[in-house]
């Protein structure tokens, strides 16, 4: 009884917050537009059966019609991939720099890492936009420096969406790698060196082959949001910048069409799903390799 | 025994294959090794005994090249290793935490150092069998370190430090995790890899029972100072310090003042209104010099009765008992209130023990049971 009062919570906190919402957002999916209060049609006020009678998964059909959807999809993906790989790029050697640290200076480095989140995440992004802009202060920067003679365009491009999304989700980036390469074995890397490796083959072939799990995590922490992203883009990035998480915004509160942008959503829920269950069998991998 | 004949550190004109010269190292204001020389030569197991802290794994990594000498110079077969980087040394180094690559199974594990050579596939496979083979792990291959016990991580940290064949094997206290029964086993089975390949070990130990056991010679450092370098028979028979008599074994310790009674024979006076005890010495002590005698507890005799002929006997009372199985130590205090430790072999069963608690005892040894030492 204890037991089942123990797991009773957490299911309860998804029943109500995650798989409730779904099949609400699901069922306006299966709906079709209406000019009413709420917007869709049809409700539960003619009864049961004349309410399953009038769903059907049109939503989803239109959404092959439309070129825009997948092209919006396939853009956050590529977006999505390739600021994952510049996060670990920039995460990596920062986390590296943090385990290889002094003992007293860690605490310190690992509040830095974590002090953006004191701010709100709309102010840091707008900030992004004092900063790149024509006369922000990058390009002011470069020009005082004779870097270059005219202001670069950096807002509203996509290169505006990559630095927003590095900089948001670099952190959940630095955490996991700072905690896989913090448990190493320093002595690791002297038995390495001892048989004969260099310092970057010890680092090829022990360090990097040893954060393998928090890579993993840190990829999928940072690629999982950053699919759905709808602020960074919609702030940073111009009308050249699609993705799917602005095209759900628009369909929502543009277009007023919810029962398509419920359609939007359900997909990109289903395309979610699939890192989401490879991040869980890389921690649950990890968990087992620590017992 | 073997290692009777095997003494290159008697000859003078053997090349050391390690030496020492001078060597200080210091961490910050800290003197981890203090103005050390020492020899080691081809093909022995050196022992490095102490207390931790002692400085004896700083000269183990300096040897292996994590370390540099603050001063000095270490050479190795006659060049100087000091701007030799670890991977490019002929020495390998067993770690104390064994330092197994998690992400590789044993058989990648002893690969791991002949991979980095250019050595051909073939000839890696056959050495890795080969290892997987001397320490008897062949069924073991393709486990990862996590999925074998800890007596076999010892062994595939061994095979794979030995792989490389270097000229100079490191082991750090590589026994410590073992238990008991394991360790002895163990200790053996490390003799007689090192016979097998003719390498030169050197071990780090805080074991002196490890140490006696495997070493060609012992070196017992305190403090970043080697004070004694000696085949084990002699650092436990001829300590030449009280130092390391107390750090090997057991001993009682005795002080006094010397006088000498003739042909490196002294006299000691211990305490007052007690007969002086006799030792003999090769180490000259003058008149009145203060002195300690060191006496090993099994060298002690005990008896009811004053023996006859006895260099020393002193009479005390037995205070304490500590069965040990196969010995019994007997606690007895002697006059000036000194409890001396005697030891004597169980031949008897316990019941039939001859003395008890409380039993008015005469201790006894002979001349040369005892050494005379100065300080």
């Amino acid at each position: 009884m204890q037991r089942f009062a123990l797991i009773f919570v957490p299911y309860a906190w998804l029943l109500a917050l995650f798989l409730v919402p779904f099949i609400i957002v699901f069922k306006i999916s299966l709906s079709d537009i209406a000019l009413s209060i709420p917007p869709y049609t049809p409700t539960f006020d003619n009864g049961l059966a004349a309410f399953f009678a009038e769903l059907d998964f049109e939503n989803f059909e239109f959404l092959t019609t439309d070129d825009l959807y997948w092209k919006a999809y396939l853009s956050s993906l590529r977006i999505a991939v390739i600021s994952t790989v510049l996060t670990l790029f920039v995460g990596y050697p920062i986390a590296y720099a943090m385990a290889r640290a002094p003992e007293e200076w860690r605490p310190t480095l690992m509040m830095l890492v974590i002090l953006p989140f004191w701010t709100s995440f709309l102010i840091r992004v707008y900030a992004w936009m004092g900063i790149l802009s024509q006369e922000g202060f990058l390009n002011q920067f470069l020009l005082w420096l004779g870097l270059i003679d005219t202001p670069l365009i950096i807002l509203n491009t996509t290169s505006a969406v990559y630095i927003g999304i590095v900089y948001t989700y670099l952190p959940f980036m630095i955490l996991p790698i700072y905690a896989a390469l913090d448990r190493l074995d320093g002595s690791l890397i002297e038995a390495a060196e001892d048989l004969g490796c260099s310092r970057l083959q010890a680092f090829w072939l022990v360090t990097v082959p040893l954060s393998k799990n928090g890579i993993v995590a840190g990829s999928f922490l940072v690629f999982i949001p950053a699919l759905g992203e709808f602020v960074i883009p919609s702030l940073l990035g111009g009308s050249g910048t699609l993705m799917i998480g602005k095209v759900l915004w628009e369909e929502f509160f543009n277009n007023r069409d919810w029962p398509v942008a419920s359609a939007v959503a359900v997909i990109l829920l289903l395309i979610l799903i699939i890192p989401i269950v490879l991040f869980q069998r890389n921690q649950q991998k990890q968990a087992e390799a620590d017992a | 025994m073997a290692q009777n004949e095997f003494a290159p550190w008697d000859d003078p004109n053997e090349k050391p294959l390690i030496s020492f010269r001078n060597v200080t190292k210091s961490f910050g204001s800290f003197v981890a090794i203090d103005d050390l020389t020492l020899d080691i030569y081809a093909q022995e197991f050196f022992a490095l005994l102490g207390p931790s802290g002692c400085g004896k794994t700083t000269m183990m990594r300096m040897l292996a090249g994590f370390e540099a000498p603050t001063k000095g110079v270490i050479e190795l077969a006659g060049k100087d290793i000091a701007p030799v980087p670890p991977n490019k040394r002929a020495v390998n180094m067993m770690f104390q935490s064994y330092a197994l690559f998690p992400h590789l199974s044993v058989f990648e594990n002893i690969a791991f150092g002949l991979r980095r050579g250019d050595m051909p596939k073939n000839d890696i496979n056959d050495r890795v069998e080969e290892m997987l083979k001397l320490v008897r792990l062949e069924k073991f291959a393709q486990r990862k370190p996590h999925q074998i016990s800890g007596g076999q991580r010892q062994r595939v940290a061994l095979a794979r430090s030995l792989a490389k064949a270097p000229k100079l094997l490191l082991l750090d206290e590589p026994l410590g995790a073992l238990d008991a029964k394991l360790r002895q086993a163990t200790q053996f089975e490390l003799m007689d890899i090192q016979e097998k390949t003719g390498t030169t070990f050197v071990i780090v130990t805080h074991d002196q029972e490890e140490a006696m056991t495997v070493a060609s010679r012992v070196a017992v450092m305190d403090e970043g100072k080697v004070i004694q370098v000696a085949t084990p028979e002699r650092i436990y028979e001829a300590p030449n310090s009280v130092y390391v008599a107390d750090f090997i074994g057991d001993v009682n310790i005795i002080s006094g003042t010397a006088k000498q009674v003739g042909e490196g024979r002294y006299s000691v006076n211990w305490t007052e209104g007690q007969a002086p005890l006799t030792a003999a010495s090769e180490r000259p002590f003058s008149d009145g010099q203060a002195c300690h005698v060191a006496i090993r507890p099994e060298k002690i005799a005990i008896s009811a009765e004053r023996p006859a002929e006895a260099d020393n006997a002193v009479q005390g009372k037995i205070v304490d008992i500590a069965y040990l199985g196969n010995l019994s130590t007997y606690y007895v205090e002697i006059p000036g209130g000194q409890v001396i430790k005697a030891q004597s072999a169980n031949t008897r069963r316990i019941s039939r023990r001859t003395f008890t608690w409380e039993d008015p005892v005469w201790i006894s040894w002979t001349a040369t049971a005892g050494v005379l030492l100065d300080q």
